[in-house]
């Protein structure tokens, strides 16, 4: 029998708060950290996050009735207490999948983020997780190529990989900047990094950026006798342009390019990607921008859930942090993002912020990237954290040697193959990292200086987005 | 900091990707690897290739990968069996990963005379 419609204005719960609702394997299923306005309970508030980003509105409207609202209704279906703080909740939303395009990040977005962070009834809100239902990951192509891939094609195992980022990150002239990338890569560096900010600017057109760093790339190659690669950054005003540089990116030989998956967007993103998996070439995914995400606790997106999307989207590298370095980063809250770009599965840990368990299938693996304020006293700390899957980059660790790039990248490159040397044997690196470096620079010059140079920079500050513990 | 005539002049070498920039390890070292590769559960496999042709991604195999090897002393003798019949080529020891499909490592034990 049909319903009969009832014009007003119902109390979200009526509908959209459905405790006893069992999820399907099927449903994408999200995590809000919600704190409300004082006086509305938390079902209401649970009930409007579900309700307004998937198939509610304010009122009532009599089109409703021409679907089955029940089948595709958003729900939530549990709320618990957020450990050590009493203003704000958890709450959890089950969404159908045929509230989403197929291979469409954007789409889930735009639902999830949507209009509901601004609504009133919240003082704030933030989305700590989304469980992607196996279905929806099948419809997505992701990574270009993968960790495997990668490692075939640049011919490095055993080890993380080591690279850095060309500074300073304004101003060169191409000829000199190609120069900086020579330097590095000669000097033991497998990969370097144009800056997020280089895309092609008066000072350095991108045609005569892509040309000399092609020419430092492959000489260096052929002089040390190993693969080389520099993340040729192709993120620009539009599409047309992007694509244009990373076709000739491919033309010139290039190995690996590079996009800023936020900045750009997430459709500019999934583009490039596919682009890459066409044309064989590598991509590197920069971060700029997610700061103003995801660092508040309690409003924005967890970095957790733009890793996803961008595994999703597709890259084959992606800046998680360093833990230990300049930037923001608790230790087992990275571990906990880490695991969604590497592994096949991922079961839930709130230790690690992780909600829910996460399926990737098949999907390949997306190189975690620590860079940022590191230098060769975190390399044990670094290798321990991170393992052999990461790419470690040196910024001013490599450029800032007092000999200059090359000495400071086989600086880096001795530390690293010290460590993973150390670490095989059996001996804990993290604990005996002044005697696994300091044996290391008897043999090594570069090292020693580079470790008299940074003793004493360390960078502890407290961490401002923490995991939630009581 | 240094002073600018106290710069050392770093010259490129030809390396040999992992473990490419430590001094040549010492048998013992190497044996030490091997048996990492083994307690990690990889396959050890072994390749040797002419130093001239070394930037290849494929050299070629000494035998077939010694699946389910768990002896270091037998890898360790097929190694030095591949170095007497190819002295002058470089020896590569790797483990395969098969959940991976990659080689979980892989680094040169020794070097052929170029």
């Amino acid at each position: 029998m049909s319903k009969s419609y009832q014009a007003g204005v119902k109390e979200y719960r009526e509908m959209y708060w459905t405790p006893d609702y069992v999820p399907l394997d099927t449903d994408l299923l999200a995590c809000f950290k919600c704190t409300g306005q004082p006086g509305v309970p938390r079902e209401e508030v649970a009930a409007a996050v579900a309700a307004e980003s998937s198939t509610g509105t304010w009122s009532t409207v009599w089109s409703e009735l021409l679907t089955d609202l029940e089948y595709y209704k958003g729900r939530a279906y549990r709320i618990e207490d957020v450990p050590g703080d009493s203003e704000s909740f958890y709450a959890f939303v089950a969404y159908p999948i045929d509230l989403f395009e197929e291979g469409s990040v954007v789409n889930v977005l735009t639902s999830l983020v949507g209009n509901v962070f601004g609504f009133k009834a919240l003082k704030h809100l933030r989305l700590e997780d989304i469980r992607f239902p196996i279905a929806y990951v099948k419809t997505c192509m992701g990574p270009p190529n993968g960790i495997q891939v990668e490692r075939d094609k640049l011919n490095k195992y055993g080890r993380p990989l080591l690279g850095c980022t060309i500074k300073p990150k304004l101003g060169l002239s191409a000829k000199n900047y190609g120069r900086a990338v020579y330097e590095c890569l000669r000097g033991g560096l497998d990969l370097t990094k144009d800056d997020e900010n280089v895309n092609s600017q008066p000072f350095m057109r991108w045609q005569n950026r892509f040309e000399f760093v092609a020419e430092a790339v492959l000489k260096a190659q052929q002089e040390t006798g190993e693969r080389k690669g520099h993340y040729l950054n192709v993120t620009a005003p539009d599409a047309e342009q992007m694509y244009e540089r990373a076709e000739f990116a491919k033309e010139l030989g290039m190995p690996i390019i590079m996009h800023d998956f936020l900045t750009g967007g997430f459709t500019a993103n999934t583009s490039l990607a596919k682009w890459c998996r066409k044309n064989g070439i590598l991509l590197h995914i920069h971060r700029a921008m997610h700061a103003v995400i995801d660092r508040h606790p309690k409003h924005g997106i967890h970095f957790r859930v733009l890793a996803k999307c961008l595994r999703l989207s597709g890259g084959d590298h992606l800046h998680s942090g360093t833990v230990v370095g300049k930037l923001e980063g608790d230790r087992n809250s990275t571990l906990g993002f880490v695991d969604q770009l590497r592994e096949s599965f991922v079961p839930e840990d709130r230790s690690r912020g992780v909600f829910f368990d996460q399926d990737w299938g098949s999907m390949p693996g997306v190189f975690p990237v620590a860079s940022g304020g590191i230098h060769v006293w975190h390399m044990p700390a670094l290798v321990t954290i991170f393992g052999d899957d990461s790419c470690l980059q040196f910024g001013g660790g490599t450029q800032g040697h007092p000999w200059g790039n090359a000495a400071g990248a086989a600086a880096n490159r001795v530390a690293l193959e010290a460590c993973v040397k150390a670490r095989n044997e059996g001996r804990e690196i993290e604990k005996e990292a002044r005697d696994v470096l300091t044996e290391a620079a008897h043999h090594s010059p570069e090292l020693a200086i580079a470790m008299e140079t940074w003793k004493e920079i360390k960078f502890e500050f407290e961490t401002v987005d923490k995991l939630d513990v009581g | 900091m240094a002073n600018t005539h106290e710069t050392g002049d770093f010259q490129t070498t030809q390396t040999l990707e992992t473990f490419g920039f430590l001094p040549k390890f010492s048998q013992d070292e190497i044996y030490q690897q091997i048996a990492y590769i083994i307690a990690q559960g990889w396959t050890p496999a072994i390749e040797h290739e002419h130093p001239s042709r070394a930037f290849n991604h494929y050299w070629t195999m000494w035998k077939l990968p010694f699946f389910g090897e768990q002896d270091l002393g037998r890898v360790i003798a097929e190694m030095e069996a591949c170095r007497r019949a190819y002295p002058d080529h470089h020896i590569r020891v790797l483990g395969y990963d098969n959940y991976t499909q990659s080689q979980g490592a892989a680094f040169v034990a020794y070097e052929g005379r170029s």
